[in-house]
């Protein structure tokens, strides 16, 4: 029973760290222009897609093609902003809701136009590694290191550069920042794109190991929300935290009850954490 | 307000009562199929412009209380042999139960947090239904065929849904105007330009909000529990379709939210748009992008919506659009 | 107007009454006769659904270019068939089969792929009164829900995987635990449902007994709720999941004598999972391999009916490139239950062609096949068996598909595995 436990805690947090990669993204965004983006399934499914076409059409090695797949993200982002963010940036909330949701909409209809909603797969098998009682696939553990990477690179651009700095400030105070001559549209731009490049890595690292659609986005957008409120909107320490949580939760809950329970539990919790601590476990921005 | 003498009042009416009244006297199945689609869509996005247009209040899940309540309908029917009438009534009355206590908690959340605690409820509805054996569980309910004998026959209880449907979505209008042009309307409508300030001027926000909420979510039980009467079955993942929420938002942006003849607008028109695509050949797989396309063009550009539009820029004819 | 003016228009009337009549008894050799369905082209359901298409227009090119079907009357009836993506999902379905029937005059109906699409089929059918044959609708539940003009070529699911018990029984009499994880949907509960029940008579402990989401990718919950010491693996759901779930058990290592799995590892495209597809056993509706002939009919007692096996497989290699699978053959088989229903019956008018199918008690290149015509099951198969079979190497090392139970059909005995 404890080996199972153990076995399903280390599936669970395995995940947990690309899940969180995938909410700081959505964190990240929120916390610098206070915009919910409802575009960030199908961006991670984006960027399943466009690792595995990288991988079949020019056999790039998968982790190799994450390189691409982050600046296809990046640009991906510019793009999203420039047309449907900018605009409603200062309007109310259900604006931004809207326009983000509705760039939803039309990268799944392309999407499904493109790629149809065929289940796809990476077939790069790395075999799987055994240590003491636990057998963990190499991809797994090679997506959470691929995740520990992204986090660290977020990170030390967001303190050791000077754009790093300017994003900071704009997520401190977009009028004071203006006033200290930081470009803010350009800092939103480059935000927005940061946000969605972290979407679209953890999307080319989960494709290395599950099968995927241009739907497959869904759920895991479905699961950043959850990690976001339980982490701290804004707050990208809170949202691998989260993340972590939710794996964890993912890992543990279905050794004591049927697996099909585990989304009550998760949700559940979701509408607990928004009702009784919105701020979340480290503290909203 | 007289408000019967209103040509506001009139006007949605009339239109679903001749457009129904038409397809009943014509008794083509292909016609009925088609505008039963319309009118579901339309009173579905009239019930959440009643909690969206007139508090600016955002549920993303809304499509919840259609699966709640379709649920509860179709397992009275299915299971315990209630007429499809009582149970249609049952459905709405617990989809607004179910508004009622859930309100109470996520009303007190603002703009965007309000809005995903929707999504997470519809979810978690969704995978709670999953796993409620009463409920059938994941492989959901279904109808013994003989229970359309009840009605005289499949061909005549599909009629009968139809006749039904009907009936309620002029109730949503109804109530829709209604609502709009009362006193309580006037505190919704505070609400959403500035809830703060609505309280201190008196509007008892919490309970109208709740009220409203209720009777946003009482609608969509009513006409899920004639869908999946008509389509003979309901699984899971029928019933909590978030798309089919967020198409209902489409709409109600669309043809202007905050009013009447919106929803309504909006519905036939991407009920009208959505058919088009989904039989071109070109458009086929692509209506999902043009819908989405749509709405931000929408957002960006035209935020009030069809008839908002029109009401703006034709004073003369804000008392006919109502 | 002046009465002189609607002479036109009472001779166009006229000839609009004349002129139909005067072509219909022209055409009245010949006629065309509209089979619809949906299929899954796209979607998770797509592996499946292509094969069953495949198999549907071959019979059709097949019966038309024998001359189509002659009827009472003397008409030469012609198929031609109609159909549209249903992309997998339930609410096309439904919106498509009334397209069908209302609009593109469908006068016979085969089902979608798949029972959960079925049922929804099945539910426009019997409103519109229309016979539809169901293929690659296993569910039994499908069959108690009232319908009387839905007929089932499939060997129903509570019998899919009751064989594979049989076959552990007599191949490893000591084994005691199976552990059993399958998708949530009609056919693969109704499937597992009856294993259960037929292990549980047999005195085999269930160890586990959960079902995830159609469309789930990750199976390391259930995988690792699997004891340690479980002696069989069964379940899964269609191709999509259940090849992720093998490939997963294979990935963590999953020990097992017997890996059972439903959909996938009959169909030939199973094999691109290498080493995580040895030695998993599939329960098939049909197989290339099977024996069954007019000389089988006769010695049964049955009346034989449609093309001889080994043609039906080069014929569908050659159209196709590619071998057929179960589902290929369902899909023919569909098509030649109506062929004989509408020879037999002389006609196309559904009340008569009814009581054929009620009567029905064929042998064809597919099998036994014969309809449950009582009130409560009304269409369930009740001819059709389940062959199971199971990846081996061969002597190359190259993966072969081969027929392990029952008995009587094996190509090669079964290898129950120890770690692969």
């Amino acid at each position: 029973m404890l080996e199972q436990l153990l076995a399903s805690l280390t599936d669970g947090l395995l995940l947990g760290f690309v899940y969180g990669v995938a909410a700081m993204g959505l964190t990240l965004i929120w916390g610098v222009m206070t915009v919910i983006n409802l575009a960030h399934g199908p961006v991670i499914a984006l960027g399943m897609f466009a690792t595995y076409l990288l991988f079949t059409h020019l056999g790039i090695n998968p982790y190799l093609a994450l390189a691409p797949v982050a600046l296809f993200g990046l640009l991906l982002g510019f793009l999203i902003y420039g047309a449907a963010v900018h605009r409603v940036i200062n309007a109310p909330h259900l604006s931004s809701l809207l326009a983000t949701f509705a760039v939803n909409m039309i990268l799944i209809g392309v999407g499904t136009a493109i790629f149809s909603t065929s289940p796809q797969n990476i077939d790069f098998p790395l075999g799987s590694l055994k240590i003491g009682f636990l057998t963990i696939p190499v991809t797994r553990l090679l997506a959470t290191g691929g995740a520990l990477l992204v986090t660290a690179a977020l990170y030390l651009f967001l303190y050791a550069t000077r754009t790093g700095k300017a994003v900071r400030a704009v997520a401190n105070n977009r009028r004071a920042a203006e006033l200290m001559g930081i470009p803010s549209s350009l800092v939103l731009a480059l935000s927005f794109g940061l946000g969605t490049m972290l979407a679209a890595v953890a999307g080319g690292l989960i494709a290395t190991f599950f099968p995927f659609t241009i739907l497959s986005g869904g759920p895991y957008e479905l699961k950043s929300f959850v990690i976001c409120v339980l982490g701290g909107l804004g707050n990208p320490l809170g949202a691998l935290l989260g993340g972590l949580v939710l794996g964890g939760l993912e890992g543990l809950v279905p050794a004591f009850m049927p697996v099909s329970w585990v989304p009550v539990v998760e949700f559940g919790l979701f509408v607990l954490v928004l009702l009784v601590r919105p701020r979340g476990l480290l503290g909203a921005k | 307000m007289r408000f019967w003498r209103q040509p506001g009042f009139w006007l949605p009416l009339a239109i679903v009562f001749l457009g129904g009244g038409a397809v009943l006297l014509w008794r083509q199945d292909t016609t009925r199929e088609t505008v039963f689609t319309v009118l579901m869509f339309m009173a579905l996005a009239s019930s959440l412009n009643i909690l969206l247009g007139y508090t600016g209040y955002v549920s993303f899940g809304h499509i919840v209380f259609f699966g709640l309540g379709g649920y509860t309908g179709f397992y009275l029917i299915s299971e315990q042999g209630w007429s499809l009438y009582l149970a249609a009534l049952a459905g709405g009355a617990l989809s607004g139960l179910i508004a009622l206590l859930v309100g109470l908690a996520v009303l007190r959340l603002r703009g965007a947090y309000f809005a995903l605690a929707t999504i997470g409820i519809n979810e978690a509805a969704r995978a709670f239904v999953s796993n409620f054996s009463p409920f059938g569980g994941a492989t959901g309910l279904y109808v013994n065929f003989s229970a359309y004998e009840r009605y005289g026959g499949a061909g005549q209880a599909l009629w009968t849904t139809f006749t039904l449907l009907w009936v309620t979505t002029m109730a949503v209008l109804l109530v829709s105007f209604l609502v709009k042009n009362s006193r309580f309307g006037l505190g919704l409508q505070a609400i959403r330009e500035d809830e703060d300030a609505a309280m201190v001027m008196g509007v008892p926000a919490p309970r109208a909000k709740t009220i409203t909420y209720v009777i946003s979510a009482f609608f969509p039980g009513i006409i899920g529990t004639l869908y999946f009467f008509k389509n003979g079955n309901v699984e899971p993942g029928d019933a909590f379709q978030l798309h089919m929420s967020i198409e209902m938002l489409v709409m109600v942006m669309l043809g202007g939210m905050g009013t009447v003849l919106g929803p309504m607008v909006g519905a036939s028109a991407y009920q009208g748009l959505r058919g088009y695509l989904l039989t071109s050949p070109i458009f086929k797989n692509l209506h999902l992008a043009v819908a989405g396309l749509i709405l931000l063009l929408i957002i960006l550009f035209v935020p009030a919506g069809a008839v908002g539009w029109v009401r703006g820029r034709v004073p003369a004819l804000r008392r006919v659009l109502e | 107007m002046q009465p002189w003016k609607w002479y036109p228009f009472i001779l166009l009337a006229v000839l609009g009454l004349l002129l139909p009549g005067a072509a219909s008894s022209a055409s009245a050799a010949e006629k065309t006769v509209v089979i619809g369905f949906t299929a899954s082209r796209t979607g998770k359901l797509n592996v499946e659904g292509l094969r069953q298409i495949n198999g549907v227009n071959l019979w059709i090119e097949q019966v038309n270019a024998a001359g189509g079907v002659k009827l009472a009357d003397g008409t030469q009836v012609k198929f031609v068939a109609k159909d549209y993506d249903d992309e997998s999902k339930k609410e096309r379905v439904q919106e498509l089969y009334t397209k069908l029937i209302n609009t593109d005059k469908a006068v016979f109906l085969i089902s979608p792929y798949s029972s959960g699409l079925t049922d929804a089929a099945a539910v426009i059918a019997q409103q519109y009164n229309k016979i539809m044959i169901t293929v690659g609708a296993a569910s039994d539940s499908t069959y108690k829900k009232g319908f009387t003009l839905v007929y089932q070529a499939y060997t129903p699911a509570s019998r899919y995987l009751t064989g594979a018990l049989d076959l552990l029984g007599i191949q490893a009499p000591a084994a005691k635990k199976v552990a059993i994880v399958h998708e949530t949907d009609k056919f693969s509960s109704d499937v597992v449902n009856a294993l259960k029940a037929y292990g549980e008579s047999k005195g085999y402990q269930i160890a586990l007994f959960e079902g995830y989401d159609s469309g789930a990718a990750d199976f390391a919950p259930f995988i690792n709720k699997i004891p340690a010491d479980v002696d069989a693996v069964m379940g899964g759901g269609h191709y999509a999941d259940t090849s992720t779930f093998a490939k997963q058990l294979f990935e963590k290592g999953a020990k097992a004598k017997m890996v059972a799995l439903l959909v996938a590892p009959p169909e030939p495209k199973f094999a691109e999972l290498g080493d995580a597809a040895c030695g998993v056993i599939g329960a098939s509706q049909w197989q290339p391999q099977a024996k069954y002939s007019p000389e089988a009919a006769k010695k049964a007692g049955l009346e034989w009916f449609g093309i001889p096996l080994a043609d039906f497989v080069k014929n569908y290699q050659a159209k196709y490139q590619e071998e057929p699978s179960y589902h290929s053959a369902g899909g023919y088989v569909a098509g030649l239950v109506l062929e004989y229903a509408v020879k037999k019956s002389g006609s196309t008018d559904t009340a008569k062609v009814k009581e054929v199918l009620d009567e029905m008690n064929l042998l064809t290149f597919y099998g036994h096949l014969k309809f449950d015509n009582t009130p409560k099951t009304h269409g369930l198969q009740v001819g059709h068996e389940m062959v199971y079979t199971q990846w081996q190497k061969d002597q190359q090392g190259k993966l072969v598909n081969q027929v392990v139970w029952p008995e009587a059909a094996q190509t090669a005995k079964a290898i129950l595995y120890f770690p692969r």
